[in-house]
């Protein structure tokens, strides 16, 4: 399968869902999403890096741990990230991201995200042998 | 919605009565169409709410409910204090988000001679959109003391007046709020957002009141056809987000320790008398309070481009609501009063006559009740209604509701032929971004009179002014 990302409907604000060959690659494309509900993410300079750490007691839980720091993130350092490298052991997820300062004019940032929530949270195998993670995010 | 499974009790009350794990049966109000263009899921949600360890009475639904997560938008549940809980998603992540009106003693013809001036000076001078900040920068100490004092806190510090106070839910000070309760990267989130408006559906506008349903109480809320209006839409910011964000996992954790099953992880809550509750009731508040000083803050943004354009106008608060919160309060049950802790998830309080909370000029007319319409269409304002107080605990609808998706509206419409179009029927928009313009777009949104009307015809508050837009800024 190809890693992808996709949004998924919600009556008043936004599915996000990554899907990749690895949970690690689903969990990359889930961000691109997330990055996606705000600003086109080819528009984002991959200029500065953040790492980012976050563990969880399950696969779905990280997910949205995942996500939700990615929104502390862009909100504390105003940016917006287009690459994301994830690792994942033992419960423990490890990553960089980069990105850039939001430039209004040049990425046009529809609207901010205030958090990722638990409805429509699953991060799972797929028949295909792939992963899919994906929840709603409130706008 | 499939209306088959529900009673209804009257033509705008449909009761679904409790089954499986329900304790207490689902109520929604609304007419039969706004019924039927319900999804599903808000009943769903709504009876998933109502199967919730203490609820009293029943689980609510306004006439603008939709699909939300955990919650339906549009719930009320009220709870025990004993036997019940508190659920952080129950309130959401917009702590506090609100609604706040200001008088301006002017006239719809005084807008039009400056509209273009001064709808380019509020957009230069209040924060919108994102990645926008405010002017201030709060040290621990001063962040603490606006988590404790709200709107109060503001005015000390010169944004705006005491005059303000009685005017705003709670008199501008949520109490038992608990800055320790509230975490650094809430705090963090915080830090340069004081004093911003947000974006997607957050709102500074100003309106004339196109048509008033009842002069006598339009009076008294000091509103006459024709008269201007500037109503501020936005909540707490970063920090209540945050909040929202850390409390959320707390109690789904929580939850999976205690061997609780939850039909929806949104629906995580703690027991009211737990410590878990008692820290989220301290954290909420205190996001209650940042949303409440926030409003100040741009509130005075406001009296000052409204100086600088329109000398003569004065700007006192007709008065404030918040729409996502969990409060305290006394309510009759069975004949009985009881203190009841009332969620409200996209539902405005709307206390009827007399309530002791409100202000003495508005005990006879009922409270003020706000409910923003979608960007170029209408506004209202209703009066709490004595029959609202029984119906769902002084509660009524907060706006018209998404009719579709934002990637659907986005897809439907370009943000400059929105701007363009609305500035033919003479309602200017500024905004930094087109796409959100797009998503926000006036038929991305539900009828808000059909809302408003239901409301009205269901006893849940009562219609007085009907708002139309002049200026928007929107985030």
């Amino acid at each position: 399968m190809t890693c992808r990302w996709e949004h998924f409907r919600h009556e008043a604000d936004v599915g996000v869902r990554g899907l990749g060959e690895t949970r690690e690659s689903a969990f990359e494309q889930g961000a691109i999403a997330l990055t996606a509900v705000i600003a086109d993410p080819s528009s984002v300079e991959p200029r500065q890096q953040v790492r980012i750490a976050c563990n969880a007691p399950d696969d779905a839980l990280l997910f949205c741990d995942w996500l939700n720091a990615l929104i502390f993130e862009m909100a504390t350092r105003h940016m917006l990230f287009s690459r994301f490298e994830v690792r994942i052991a033992d419960g423990r997820l490890e990553a960089t991201a980069w990105g850039e300062p939001v430039d209004p004019g040049r990425h046009r940032p529809a609207v901010e995200i205030k958090g990722a929530t638990y409805a429509e949270l699953d991060v799972n195998r797929l028949p295909d042998g792939g992963w899919r993670a994906q929840c709603i995010v409130d706008v | 919605m499939d209306l088959s499974r529900f009673e209804q009790r009257s033509e705008y009350e449909w009761v679904s009565p409790p089954r499986g794990r329900m304790r207490v049966p689902v109520v929604i109000y609304a007419s039969r169409d706004l019924m039927q263009a319900m999804d599903d899921k808000v009943l769903e949600q709504a009876a998933n709410v109502a199967a919730l360890p203490g609820i009293v009475q029943a689980s609510y639904a306004m006439p603008d409910a939709h699909w939300g997560y955990g919650f339906p938008i549009g719930g009320v549940a009220a709870f025990d204090p004993e036997a019940g809980v508190v659920s952080a998603g129950g309130v959401g992540f917009d702590i506090s988000c609100g609604v706040r009106t200001l008088l301006t003693g002017l006239r719809r013809e005084d807008i039009l001679r400056v509209q273009t001036r001064l709808a380019d000076t509020l957009f230069a001078r209040i924060p919108a959109g994102v990645g926008s900040t405010g002017e201030l920068r709060l040290s621990a100490q001063e962040m603490d003391a606006m988590l404790k004092g709200g709107a109060r806190w503001a005015i000390e510090r010169g944004y705006g007046s005491a005059s303000d106070l009685t005017r705003i839910e709670e008199g501008g000070t949520m109490r038992g709020a608990d800055p320790k309760a509230v975490s650094e990267q809430a705090c963090k989130r915080q830090r340069d957002e004081m004093g911003t408006l947000g974006s997607g559906n957050h709102y500074l506008e100003v309106q004339h009141v196109a048509e008033v349903f009842d002069a006598a109480v339009a009076a008294d809320y000091g509103l006459r056809a024709g008269d201007v209006v500037a109503s501020i839409h936005c909540g707490s910011r970063g920090l209540g987000h945050q909040i929202g964000t850390d409390f959320l996992r707390e109690m789904v954790i929580a939850a999976r320790e205690a061997g609780i099953d939850l039909p929806d992880r949104e629906l995580a809550c703690a027991p009211l008398a737990s410590p878990l509750g008692q820290s989220y009731l301290g954290a909420m508040r205190a996001a209650i309070n940042c949303a409440l000083a926030n409003r100040q803050i741009l509130t005075h943004l406001t009296r000052e481009v409204f100086r600088e354009v329109l000398p003569e106008a004065h700007l006192p608060l007709l008065y404030d609501v918040s729409h996502n919160t969990c409060k305290e309060e006394a309510h009759e049950v069975d004949g009985r009063r009881r203190r009841l802790f009332v969620h409200r998830k996209g539902a405005t309080r709307a206390f009827g006559p007399g309530h002791p909370e409100l202000p003495a000029e508005f005990r006879k007319a009922g409270q003020p009740v706000l409910i923003g319409g979608s960007m170029g269409t209408a506004s209202f304002i209703l009066a709490g209604s004595a029959t609202g107080m029984e119906r769902a605990f002084g509660s009524a609808c907060h706006g018209a509701g998404r009719a579709m998706s934002r990637h659907e509206a986005g897809r439907r419409w370009h943000g400059r032929d929105v701007v363009d179009r609305l500035a033919e029927r003479g309602i200017l928009i500024r905004s930094p971004s087109l796409r959100g313009v797009a998503e926000e777009a006036p038929l991305a949104y539900k009828d808000v009179s059909s809302v408003v009307d239901a409301a009205d015809a269901a006893g849940l508050a009562r219609k007085i002014a009907r708002l139309e837009p002049l200026v928007c800024i929107k985030g």
